[in-house]
């Protein structure tokens, strides 16, 4: 003891200069460099909501069939202290909403959340379960403006246990927190567990600024390099951004993010220029890529421009290309047709998703009047694209019969391919390129129905990325 | 010291601040006493015997090191009596020194019918010393499967053989684990899966994004382990069984740097493990 105290007394001057130099630092950051700064507390909810407004939880809108009943502070559960959040998970069948969600929002301007890297919460289930999703940056439009899900970033599926567990939301990069009003987010509902409801509490709800988070492996595009066939004056946003990072567990976690936390940039922006969105345009013809960093860290997934002067892509549906106007993704031909189901979204990807199929027709050659729904002519075209994905078993006489048919209702003919089972897959995306020269005597200088027909062997099908290109 | 010389320009301080003053007293007193412990039991030699800073580019320096090749097959021990999946290479793809640092690189690849390649270099009949202080400042690889270790073994040119010569694990993680090292001794009757052995968690940060250094300080019946300024461990004879023999008081050892893929210690690499993967030592130091 004598020696440490010997010590601490030689090391008292030191120390009051160490103090000098934060104050002085302090004050010179704050003249000099931040502009304005927002209130950087961290918690969210700890005993109680720390911050939120005074009705803390804002539901999504009922009409959606959230359930806004089954939110509630329960002082007899808790990870630390003596509350938590409650959450009962609706039954499938509940009158009153079939799913719960929402979100946490500040009761001030928003938070500076520049000195944290992660939204960290503990939660346990009545029983195991699975949460679809966790996140923060969402705020329904109440923050300042232009900021309503700028940085939403949400985890998706997190498996609770029965006993507390801590779950962590990376943040991809905080320095672009300064001013977030969107703390929490969450949606849950109880069809992982059989449609029966359950219920699940949270505590200690907060950001942390953890050194044991590494690794980060940012994607876009889902990690995929994708060309991008065009012609001048076309644009492209990118999408599917996501950030994967290894947690101290060992664990890897994926946040699903946006586009700006990203920094990104054109190899040629003469030819494509992008923007901070990740909105790129496309100039002149030629060729550039366009990449992007996150945090510094380069970006797995990148967009290769190959820009003509000519029409190469004709898209009927797809994220990437401009569509073209459409009756519909089901035509519902009576009395034959069992098929139902129509385009959906699904983790932020549109894709068409068909049940109870037997044939089913995407039509756009003028069926309702809608403006600017032609016929189209796709005779400089050579080949057609598009994605299936099989969701059910296959069975070695499966097929899908593509039929392209012309002049609708005006001496129509069909013309058709089709797709063995042996080039198709059960639960997974298969992505076919076909040239035109297998559709036998094609013409399609006035195409207006693009037919699926499995013959009802395959039921269940979704459908993405359908265009024709000229390669 | 290193406080007064970064910050003696500044004088200005605010009246307000003078409560904060004795917290930051308090504070320092907490800091200081570390450091006095760090003096007087984390290391206390100092006096550099060997060194590689890896500040030559190309193979490591061949006075210094000696690669070891293959699966153990060889030597009669496959997959190094483990059940470790890589192959162990003299190329530059798998062992190479630039930067300043010397990398080990484990690589998902087909290489003489084994899945992975990677290296494994030692000082054998080169350098051997018994007792002294032996360190390394590394960054490890990562993610499920990943074997890194920095290690030493007993001279057995006198014709005795493992577990009797000896065998003094400095640094062994899993890649599952990246906060996590383990510091082992392996002799007769305490080797394999039931060394003498500790592990160390870091407080923060992480073994795989930031270096650290790995250290043991080897003396007459003990042995000391510290990361950075932390001893964690201390073995002596008195952690061994009745009947064990303490087998580190006569014989020179050697170090071994090297990172295996799979085996009985980690577990197998599966979907999440990503390949290459590759150590970073910036140095390795002898004292006495």
């Amino acid at each position: 003891m004598k020696t440490i105290k010997n010590i601490t007394t030689k090391i008292v001057f030191p120390a009051a200069i160490l103090l000098l130099t934060m104050l002085s630092c302090e004050r010179e950051l704050s003249n000099d460099v931040v502009p304005a700064t927002f209130n950087n507390s961290a918690e969210i909810f700890t005993d109680a909501p720390e911050g939120l407004t005074d009705q803390f939880f804002v539901s999504f809108d009922p009409a959606t069939g959230a359930n806004t009943v089954g939110f509630d502070v329960d002082n007899n559960e808790a990870y630390e202290g003596n509350s938590s959040i409650r959450i009962d998970v609706p039954s499938d069948t509940d009158p009153d909403g079939v799913y719960i969600g929402g979100i946490f929002r500040d009761r001030g301007e928003g938070r500076n959340l520049t000195d944290y890297n992660a939204l960290t919460f503990w939660a346990k289930g009545s029983t195991t379960a699975i949460i679809e999703q966790v996140g923060y940056g969402t705020t329904f439009g109440e923050g300042i403006v232009g900021s309503q899900a700028d940085y939403a970033t949400t985890i998706k599926n997190i498996e609770l246990t029965t006993k507390w567990k801590k779950y962590t939301v990376p943040i991809p990069d905080a320095s672009k927190l300064v001013q977030e009003t969107g703390l929490f987010l969450f949606s849950a509902n109880s069809n992982v567990n059989g449609g029966v409801g359950y219920t699940f509490w949270i505590d200690e709800l907060k950001f942390e600024n953890l050194s044991s988070i590494g690794q980060s492996r940012p994607e876009m595009l889902g990690g995929s390099t994708a060309d991008f066939i065009s012609v001048p004056g076309q644009t492209l946003n990118i999408s599917g951004f996501t950030g994967t990072y290894n947690l101290a567990n060992g664990q890897d976690v994926t946040v699903i993010t946006t586009s700006n936390y990203f920094s990104f940039s054109s190899s040629n922006p003469s030819v494509a220029s992008v923007s901070e969105t990740g909105l790129v345009t496309v100039n002149t013809t030629g060729t550039a890529e366009i990449t992007a960093t996150l945090d510094g860290v380069l970006v797995n997934g990148a967009v290769n421009v190959q820009s003509f002067a000519d029409p190469r892509i004709i898209s009927i549906f797809s994220d990437f290309y401009a569509n073209i106007p459409i009756d519909g993704f089901n035509g519902f031909y009576e009395p034959f047709q069992t098929t139902l189901g129509g385009d959906i979204v699904e983790d932020g990807n549109n894709i068409i998703d068909y049940t109870l199929l037997n044939f089913v027709g995407i039509e756009f050659y003028g069926r309702y009047g809608i403006p600017g729904v032609e016929p189209v002519d796709a005779t400089e075209m050579t080949h057609f694209n598009i994605d299936f994905r099989v969701n059910e078993s296959l069975s070695p006489s499966d097929f899908i019969r593509i039929e392209l048919i012309n002049n609708v209702n005006n001496g129509q003919t069909g013309h058709s391919f089709t797709v063995p089972s042996s080039s198709l897959a059960s639960n997974q995306w298969v992505s076919l390129k076909i040239p035109l020269s297998s559709f036998p005597g094609l013409q399609i200088n006035a195409l207006g129905i693009i037919l699926f027909d499995t013959g009802g062997g395959i039921q269940n099908l979704s459908v993405d990325n359908i265009f024709f290109s000229k390669e | 010291m290193k406080y007064l010389n970064r910050y003696t320009r500044f004088n200005w301080i605010s009246k307000s601040s003078i409560a904060m003053m004795a917290f930051v007293c308090i504070t320092l007193l907490g800091i200081t006493s570390c450091e006095n412990d760090e003096v007087q039991t984390v290391t206390t030699l100092t006096n550099l015997v060997w060194s590689d800073e890896f500040d030559t580019d190309g193979a490591p320096d061949a006075t210094k090191w000696s690669y070891v090749i293959g699966n153990g097959v060889a030597e009669g021990i496959p997959g190094w009596g483990n059940q470790e999946l890589q192959y162990y290479t003299d190329r530059a793809d798998n062992v190479v020194v630039e930067d300043g640092m010397l990398k080990i690189i484990a690589k998902q690849e087909p290489f003489m019918g084994f899945g992975y390649t990677s290296g494994r270099i030692t000082t054998k009949g080169l350098f051997q010393q018994t007792y002294g202080r032996f360190e390394a400042r590394i960054k490890l690889p990562w993610s499920k499967g990943l074997w890194p270790a920095f290690w030493m073994l007993g001279d057995d040119s006198g014709g005795a053989e493992w577990p009797q010569i000896g065998e003094i694990d400095i640094m062994e993680n899993k890649g599952s684990e990246p906060t996590i090292t383990h510091g082992s001794v392996h002799g007769p009757g305490y080797f394999g899966g039931d060394p003498i052995t500790k592990t160390y968690e870091l407080p923060s940060g992480r073994f795989d994004t930031e270096f650290h250094v790995f250290g043991v300080e080897w003396g007459p019946n003990y042995i000391n382990y510290y990361v950075d300024d932390v001893l964690f461990q201390q073995i002596t004879p008195d952690d061994l069984e009745d009947d064990d023999v303490w087998v580190f008081n006569n014989n020179p050892f050697y170090m071994i740097l090297n990172v295996a893929v799979g085996g009985s210690f980690p577990g197998f690499p599966d979907a999440s493990s990503v390949f290459p993967q590759t150590m970073y030592v910036d140095y390795v130091r002898v004292y006495q």
